[in-house]
């Protein structure tokens, strides 16, 4: 196998470009293909100042290294969960890599700063793991970009995400959120832009870059993931893209191309929602209080304890 | 040969030589969603792995309710 760019001997086979690549020319390949989804998509400019979402994970740490790279001015931003050792694994990652490339990163922990961790508070709410986890971060790095003047928030969603995202709101018609799967929102109504850099990358080319790269990266998958439709979806588009190459690509990039502002145009005519700021942090809602503010509510509301039962058997 | 997988973490011997894709399909694993790393660099899909190879086969996929 050759390197379609220099004819040396290729280290990854890109069935979707039809192409073999060496380490120098993949890389190359991998800032190229982020640089042309950020001009695509109009992400970000020149000179923006940043604040990249970080897990410790391949996804987050490829495209912080990518961004600076490119010579953007992009800062890290890490939500300590909760998540038992998991979680203290993916701080150590994250802050290990920041500190290698003198990289500032910020940090904020759910627990110490809010009172409650992901657990707790999925099960306080009676919400799915991922969604409370999901509703968690989204607040929290909104929050962080107001507070810091930030112009973005870069996620490191890929091609795999935003394709399995889009076949689980294609299988249930949610075209509320079809209206709103897009690689960036601009900013509005008090809500940071958000980009997603990495969306003409599957995860198997950001996991290759990590490693081509040196970026040591958790692994491991979040043990509250487990099982989730997220994973199953990847797992069938996966086997689609094994028989037909290309297949993840342009059911999304066909999607954005040719669906999703049909989606985007019903929705905003039939939706004319006012939103204010939230009574107890401000952040932008269409109620009283934002729902992360009423998850927070219901986490560390007091449990009341049954006589003749330990509290963690009331709590669960 | 030397096989590493994870999740959960396991060794399993193979007899060699092999071509990285000949292991994968011997694994049933995806290639679309494996990496096979030696050395710490990857591996192609029709690279002859020694009979004494180390290698650590990676999952690539990731991530819990993506939004």
């Amino acid at each position: 196998m050759k390197c379609r760019v220099c004819r040396g001997p290729a280290i990854i086979d890109i069935r979707r470009h039809n192409a073999n690549f060496c380490s120098e020319h993949f890389l190359k390949l991998c800032r190229d293909q982020t640089a042309k989804a950020i001009a695509q998509f109009d992400m970000l400019q020149p000179g923006d100042r940043v604040l990249v979402a970080v897990s410790g994970g391949k996804d987050s740490l490829a495209v912080w290294d990518i961004l600076n790279e490119l010579g953007y001015d992009a800062e890290g931003f890490y939500v300590g969960l909760g998540i038992g050792e998991y979680s203290g694994l993916s701080a150590e990652y994250a802050t290990r890599f920041a500190h290698a490339r003198n990289l500032t990163l910020h940090t904020e922990d759910l627990l110490r700063d809010h009172g409650f961790d992901v657990p707790h508070g999925s099960r306080a709410a009676k919400r799915a793991p991922c969604s409370a986890c999901g509703l968690t971060k989204r607040h929290l790095f909104d929050e962080a970009a107001r507070r810091g003047g930030y112009d973005a928030i870069v996620t490191g969603h890929n091609l795999d995400d935003e394709a399995a995202v889009l076949m689980g709101n294609v299988l249930h018609w949610h075209t509320d959120y079809l209206a709103r799967q897009a690689p960036m929102l601009p900013a509005r109504d008090g809500f940071p832009k958000k980009a997603k850099p990495l969306v003409r990358l599957t995860e198997r080319e950001t996991a290759a870059y990590c490693v081509l790269r040196g970026i040591d990266y958790l692994v491991d998958e979040c043990p509250m993931a487990a099982g989730n439709k997220h994973l199953a979806y990847k797992a069938q588009l996966n086997e689609l893209e094994r028989t037909s190459p290309g297949a993840k690509f342009d059911f999304y990039f066909r999607f954005l191309l040719d669906a999703q502002d049909r989606f985007a145009e019903a929705e905003a005519e039939r939706t004319d929602i006012s939103l204010q700021a939230c009574e107890r942090c401000g952040a932008p809602t269409n109620n009283d209080i934002c729902s992360f503010c009423a998850l927070t509510e219901r986490a560390t509301r007091p449990v009341p304890l049954a006589i003749g039962r330990k509290p963690e058997e009331v709590a669960s | 040969m030397k096989v590493l997988l994870r999740n959960p973490a396991r060794e399993l011997e193979f007899d060699g030589p092999m071509t990285v894709g000949k292991l994968l399909a011997r694994l049933d694993l995806n290639r679309e969603s494996h990496l096979v790393i030696e050395d710490g660099t990857l591996v192609p899909a029709d690279a002859m792995l020694a009979a004494d190879a180390v290698v650590e086969i990676r999952s690539v996929i990731s991530g819990g309710s993506s939004s």
